[in-house]
């Protein structure tokens, strides 16, 4: 038997704690017109989803989920593809176990 | 922030940076910590396994106050395929030691306990304050840095970077180059609950005794990974981790590779009925030796994640990180007792330190398997798991066909696998880059 019962990611998110820093979010994608195949694969990879495709076909980020592993920095920054900034002290996710 | 200066300033309050201003600060040195979450720990994920000598060289009496879940008596290595597991344990009495070797922990309860003690050794520790600039005067020496917080510069003769695999501080300023894709795994770790008879039950434990499976095989789809289990008190830590180069060039969806391992057979019914209290993710450097960068310069240290000392072939990162974090403070109390200043020069003690140390000895010795798994993931993570999962089928399967014909097949799958020389060049790279 191979059941998989696929999580919704909402539902995973849900359990954990966050301060979120309203109006400050601490990543950006850079305009651009067509994502680098880096960008894209962030729609993927990134562990909290943070990372979509808009129906023009642009990646936009909602990082409010965010859990400040790193993965979008280290694919990304280097190319200018997305600016990247730990949350101002004290917000973001909070881990209760970690 | 007082205009006052410090004899130090780390960066960081997980592992590396507690061991570094515990050191500093039960020395009498003038240390200011500071730390991004909300507390120590509240940033940080691990497995856990925490290895008691390291932390006994820096707090010998751990054991009286440390958040500890279940010291190690059992390890089983499981190479699994999409239906089967075929594993290796070893369980020892020899673990229910007075003193115990390695024990699970919970890293945001373990963070708090370990800062305490830097505060009880006088060290100042800020929290929700964020590191974002390093100051330099004319010549690039590091004399400061600056916050988020109000006030600018805050000055120290000596700067410890311990801010983590994701530090920006260093990378920014030049120090280091940020890893590379290939250099770094994302592990997606999630806490089940569950009962501490039922998991004592599950896994064949009394009193405080615990057990970790590490896995590896057809679960991370060809990808260089690693899935793990580790039980604590009343929960157990399951995840698994990937090189990001993996997962980017396969577009691979980390939690729905953690969903997978979760619904392996093998792994179901250890945690069949728990509930899930959180989801965390983070990055694991995994370049091994060839990825360390300068760790010191004028005015600064770099110890733990943030300067790659990690080895990932045993899965041992947080003693690394508290040895170098011990070491660097080791070093800059004795370059400041002899009245020295915090030049290249005189930190280089710090990295002959280190160098006479396991850290560095252990992380040589391996200094080739990353490229080896980086570049032939599919054979050691697909092939050759699904190939001995068939052998080992075939060897116990009993049904009425002569024993002959079943090893033949093994052989023959093998061969036709990977081809006779595949096999031998594999063999021979991997023992090469074990030894
Ligand atoms: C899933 C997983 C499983 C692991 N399992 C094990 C295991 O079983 N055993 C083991 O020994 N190791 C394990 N490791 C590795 C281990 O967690 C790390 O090696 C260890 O935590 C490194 O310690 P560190 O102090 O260098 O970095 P961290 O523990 O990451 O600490 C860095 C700290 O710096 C803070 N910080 C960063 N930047 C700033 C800034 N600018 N300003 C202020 N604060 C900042 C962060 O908030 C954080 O507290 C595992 C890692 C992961 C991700
Ligand atoms: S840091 Fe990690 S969780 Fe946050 S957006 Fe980037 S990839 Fe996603």
């Amino acid at each position: 038997m191979k059941a998989t019962i696929i999580e919704r990611i909402e539902d995973k998110l849900y359990q954990n704690r966050y301060l979120v820093d309203t109006g400050r979010p601490h990543i950006a994608v850079r305009p651009h017109l067509s994502p680098s195949p880096n960008l894209l694969a962030l729609t993927q990879i990134c562990p909290a989803k943070c990372y979509e495709l808009n129906e023009i076909g642009q990646v936009a980020i909602v990082s409010d989920g965010c859990l400040e592993c790193g993965t979008c920095r280290v694919l990304c920054e280097a190319s200018g593809d997305i600016e990247w900034n730990y949350p101002r002290g004290g917000f973001g996710v909070l881990f209760k176990f970690g | 922030m007082t205009k006052s200066k410090f004899d130090a300033i780390v960066i960081g309050a997980g592992m590396s940076g507690n061991a570094a201003a515990y050191s500093m600060a039960s020395r009498g040195l003038k240390v200011l910590q500071l730390e991004r979450g909300e507390h120590p720990g509240s940033k940080n994920v691990q497995g856990a396994i925490l290895y008691a000598n390291m932390l006994g060289a820096i707090i010998p009496n751990f054991r009286d106050d440390a958040p500890l879940e279940r010291h190690l008596v059992e390890q089983r290595f499981w190479l699994m395929d999409d239906s089967s597991h075929t594993g290796v344990h070893y369980r020892s009495d020899d673990f229910n030691e007075l003193k115990p070797n390695r024990y699970t922990i919970i890293r945001a309860q373990f963070d708090k306990w370990f800062s305490s003690k830097v505060r009880e050794a006088g060290g100042t520790v800020l929290c929700e304050t964020t590191a974002t600039k390093l100051a330099r005067d004319q010549s690039g020496r590091v004399i400061g840095v600056y916050t988020d917080r109000e006030g600018g510069v805050i000055l120290a003769d000596v700067v410890v970077l311990a801010e983590g695999v994701n530090g920006l501080l260093g990378t920014r300023a030049g120090l280091r180059d940020m890893p590379k894709p290939e250099h770094v795994a994302l592990a997606v770790k999630e806490m089940h609950f569950l009962p501490e008879e039922v998991i004592a039950e599950r896994f064949g434990l009394t009193d405080g005794e615990g057990c970790v499976i590490e896995a590896g095989g057809t679960i991370s789809r060809g990808m260089a990974g690693l899935g793990f289990l580790y039980t604590n008190k009343e929960s157990i830590s399951v995840g698994i981790g990937c090189l990001v180069s993996g997962l980017a060039a396969n577009m691979e969806n980390p939690y729905r590779l953690l969903d997978a391992f979760k619904q392996h057979p093998s792994i179901r019914p250890l945690l069949a009925g728990s509930e899930i209290k959180e989801y965390a993710a983070h990055l694991i450097p995994e370049g091994g030796f060839k990825a360390i960068p300068q760790l010191f310069g004028n005015g600064w240290v770099v110890v733990g994640d943030a300067a790659q000392l990690n080895n990932a072939v045993h899965r041992e990162g947080s003693n690394l990180a508290m040895t170098s974090g011990l070491m660097a403070g080791e070093a800059i109390f004795q370059i400041k007792s002899r009245g020295g200043l915090m030049t290249k020069r005189n930190l280089s003690l710090y990295k002959g330190m280190l160098d006479k140390s396991f850290v560095m000895q252990d992380l040589m010795k391996h200094k080739d398997l990353p490229s080896l798994l980086h570049t032939d993931s599919h054979n050691f993570f697909m092939t050759y798991p699904t190939l001995i999962s068939q052998a080992a089928q075939n060897f116990v399967r009993v049904d009425g066909a002569p024993k002959i014909n079943g090893e033949k097949a093994t052989a023959a799958a093998f061969i036709n696998a990977r081809s006779r020389w595949g096999l031998i060049s594999d063999a021979v790279r991997s023992a090469v880059s074990w030894r």
